[in-house]
């Protein structure tokens, strides 16, 4: 199956883009895409370690099951405000 | 009243966002504005760059509110972020909490500030003399 990965701020600087599709094994987990992205850009794992995930725009667990189209986001650490 | 919540590139509005949540039944307004200042941690700031995942952000601000209103008796609620390159002085943020009783509005408008910042996926970017640098908290 296919889901959507987007990236942002210190994210997008590092993989230099704001989105790509990941095709993912069916049933997979947030855990598993987190392996999969530190495999193919290895810099991440400094901020990977520090972000948390969000799927369809909503805070998730690592142990959320993926479904087929979903959007998912690792979200580094905020800085909204002032 | 439904609550406003606005992310935007333009100016914010304070007076704009004051007039459409005010409503003869409240007694007092709260407005917090967060400001772009020149310094932080020893270094000159020349200029910030927000960036949102705006989706997510408008649901994270409404899911704040919502929390707000079930704590305290707060109908009339504005906020608004805006994104992008802002100079020294613009206001980033303002929030703006109009309740029938003061004390209500300034725990509201206090907890909605203090919450977003943590939860709500908005990133600045300080672009300062010397570098720049993704700035966290």
């Amino acid at each position: 199956m296919k889901i959507k990965i987007r990236y942002f701020a210190s994210l997008r600087d590092i993989v230099e883009q704001s989105e790509e599709w990941l095709t993912v094994p069916d049933n997979a987990y947030i855990a598993d895409v987190r392996t999969l992205l530190l495999e193919r850009y290895p810099r991440l794992q400094p901020i990977m370690d520090r972000s948390v995930n969000a799927v369809n725009h909503s805070y998730v667990p690592a142990e959320t099951e993926l479904h087929d189209g979903d959007e998912v986001v690792f979200i580094p650490p905020t800085g909204g405000g002032c | 009243m439904e609550p406003i919540i606005q992310l935007t590139h333009q100016p914010l509005d304070r007076a704009a966002l004051v007039e459409a949540v005010s409503h003869p039944s409240d007694g007092g307004i709260v407005v917090f504005e967060g400001i772009v200042r020149d310094n932080a941690r020893g270094k000159q700031v020349h200029y910030l760059e927000y960036e949102v995942y705006e989706e997510m952000a408008r649901q994270q601000i409404a899911q704040i509110i919502a929390e707000a209103q079930q704590r305290w008796q707060i109908e009339h609620v504005a906020v608004a972020h805006r994104f992008g390159r802002l100079e020294i002085g613009e206001a980033s943020v303002i929030i703006v909490v109009a309740t029938p009783h003061r004390s209500e509005a300034f725990d509201a408008c206090r907890y909605i500030i203090d919450t977003l910042k943590n939860t709500v996926p908005i990133w600045k970017k300080e672009v300062a003399t010397n570098g720049e640098a993704w700035v966290e908290g």
